[in-house]
């Protein structure tokens, strides 16, 4: 591990392969097919597609850093913010707070990130952007539903900004032998909780049988959600060698970012089934919008990098 | 852009499609607008596109969505007071667009709208037009469409007429706003229609009317004002007549059937 960059490239070229394996059977699948490519195969396939787009997308932005990192969590929080505000309650008196949020709160929270201060962009969104948003709706004079809209757009932009901001942060971490890898601790938190993502499907639709919330969401089972979240965790032990966690300490890590994925995605989906809506977007082919496929990246984020920075950073 | 020195004819169509490639890009930053696709295929046949009208937006969107041979071919029809009032808005208006520029004062109006209409779609173009004749600024859905629509359904009866619901727009823009929200938008294309035979003006009219309004909100604004979920959208229920104390009526219908394209889906 001489060169900081062999981890990574090896960590992209496991990626790839399970990629390229997971592409050969959703072809095979989809030829065998006896009456044409049923509508799962065809959502399988899609899916497959808009992983290797985002991979691509991960790792050119890793190829620039911290700065190219920062960016691609920017456009994501954007994404996100804009699929989540287009289900709330707002209204045009809510105009200049919705203006602030998506064109002042999200650069200024990124920027933050990227210069690590800590101190400020940890509180930014809750204490500040908190009172500046419910001052901007009152001066426009309409108290409809006051609470509701304000505590929309705050959870929005908790959810969308400052939960998605805790990746790109990891990179300010100023751990002792680790120093240039960053983007590796990154790497293992989207790869876990993704992968978890993914076993939780596999194992679903292999022996999925008791919901766990019937009313939320009719796919997410026990069956699923246990096996997913043990086996991704036992992923997340056999990659310890990327960070700079012993094999057991990843495992616990791999553990808690894998259960928080989860119930992330558990609370994401009560909002979706609220506002009567099956996805969040559809800019993801075969997943949805953004916030469908980081649900539980956003959950998780916080946590780890809290974690991470309580264990291993020095400053 | 009306001046014809060679060096300005030159660089003007040039100009005139970069600033309708940004004009897109803009518009998908904004608004990651979607094309919905429900009665009619993308494709090449003549039509006129009538659509609700809530911002001055609303053609971008569409014209947006439409892949881009057929968007080079489809003209919108809008006011030429507004179109020729700078030469910023003349330049996008013809030159960008290519817009049918009509004029609304019917006193002093030289040309018939409809001719003209008429004229561009015997030039084998599809046309853009807002039936509504100005901008909705209601909190009704829908205002009462002008004839304009009936006389070219009149005129040329082998054209399809396609409503075209545009959701949310007006929330990214309401009236008197100069910066966007970024919020999602859609495009629903219903089925073309076409004049009966022994249809006369009036029922014609209502007929239209209500087959772009099934394209929009499920429930009847005007019958319970603050209701704003649009199942039926799929990524853009709330169309800003917005309300906490009446969703319950949203919740009856299942997510699942919602659109064909979501259906394909699995939950995530």
């Amino acid at each position: 591990m001489s060169d900081p960059q062999t981890p990574l490239l090896l960590l992209l070229g496991c990626v790839g392969v399970v990629l390229i394996v997971a592409t050969l059977i959703g072809q095979v699948l989809a030829r065998r097919a006896p009456e044409g490519p049923s509508l799962v195969i065809d959502n399988l396939n899609a899916r497959i597609n808009a992983w290797w787009v985002m991979v691509i997308l991960m790792g050119i932005a890793f190829l620039g850093g911290k700065t190219g990192v920062v960016i691609l969590f920017g456009l994501c929080s954007f994404a996100a913010l804009r699929e989540f505000i287009t289900l709330t309650n707002t209204q045009r008196h809510d105009h200049w707070a919705l203006v602030a949020a998506f064109f002042i709160v999200v650069p200024v929270q990124y920027i933050l990130v990227w210069y690590g201060w800590y101190g400020l962009y940890s509180i930014f969104i809750p204490v500040y952007a908190f009172l500046l948003m419910p001052i901007l709706a009152a001066l426009r004079g309409t108290t409809e539903n006051f609470l509701v809209r304000v505590a929309e757009t705050q959870w929005a932009l908790m959810i969308c900004v400052f939960c998605a901001s805790h990746v790109p942060a990891l990179l300010t971490l100023d751990i002792p032998g680790f120093e240039g890898q960053h983007v590796l601790l990154i790497a293992y938190l989207v790869v876990v909780v993704q992968i978890s993502d993914v076993l939780q499907y596999v194992w679903g639709k292999l022996y999925g049988k008791t919901p766990i919330a019937k009313k939320l969401s009719p796919s997410k089972t026990v069956e699923g959600a246990v096996g997913g979240i043990l086996s991704a965790t036992a992923i997340g032990a056999a990659l310890w060698w990327l960070t700079p966690f012993t094999p057991l300490a990843s495992a616990g890590l791999a553990f808690v970012c894998t259960v928080m994925g989860f119930l992330g995605g558990l609370v994401l989906s009560a909002i979706k089934r609220d506002r009567g809506v099956k996805d969040w977007g559809h800019l993801i082919a075969g997943h949805g919008g953004f916030i469908d496929r980081l649900d539980s990246v956003l959950f998780a984020a916080p946590v780890f990098f809290h974690l991470v920075r309580y264990a291993y950073d020095v400053s | 852009m009306s001046h014809s020195t060679p060096w300005v004819a030159r660089i003007t169509p040039l100009c005139a499609y970069l600033a309708g490639a940004a004009i897109v890009v803009f518009a998908r930053f904004v608004t990651a607008v979607r094309g919905n696709w429900q009665g009619i295929e993308p494709n090449s046949t003549q039509r006129v596109y009538f659509a609700n009208h809530c911002s001055h937006g609303d053609f971008v969107l569409l014209w947006t969505v439409l892949p881009v041979k057929i968007r080079q071919r489809t003209r919108p029809v809008a006011g030429a007071d507004y179109w020729l009032s700078s030469s910023l808005r003349r330049f996008i208006g013809c030159r960008v667009f290519n817009s049918v520029l009509v004029e609304r004062n019917r006193t002093q109006r030289t040309q018939d709208p409809v001719t003209q209409m008429v004229q561009a779609l015997d030039g084998g173009d599809s046309l853009i037009v807002f039936p509504e004749g100005t901008r909705n600024t209601t909190d009704a859905a829908l205002l009462p469409f002008k004839s304009g629509l009936y006389h070219l359904a009149f005129q040329r009866p082998s054209i399809e007429l396609v409503p075209v619901w545009i959701s949310n727009l007006n929330r990214v823009l309401p009236k008197g706003e100069v910066i966007p929200v970024p919020l999602i938008c859609t495009v629903t294309f219903g089925e073309a229609i076409h004049l009966g035979p022994d249809e006369d003006k009036q029922a014609f009219i209502v007929r239209a009317e209500q087959a772009l309004r099934a394209l929009g909100p499920d429930l009847d604004v005007e019958a319970a004002p603050g209701v704003s979920l649009n199942v039926d959208s799929g990524t853009s229920p709330n169309l800003g007549l917005s309300s906490s104390s009446n969703q319950g009526s949203n919740k009856s219908q299942d997510p699942n059937t919602s659109s064909i394209e979501s259906s394909k889906r699995e939950a995530s």
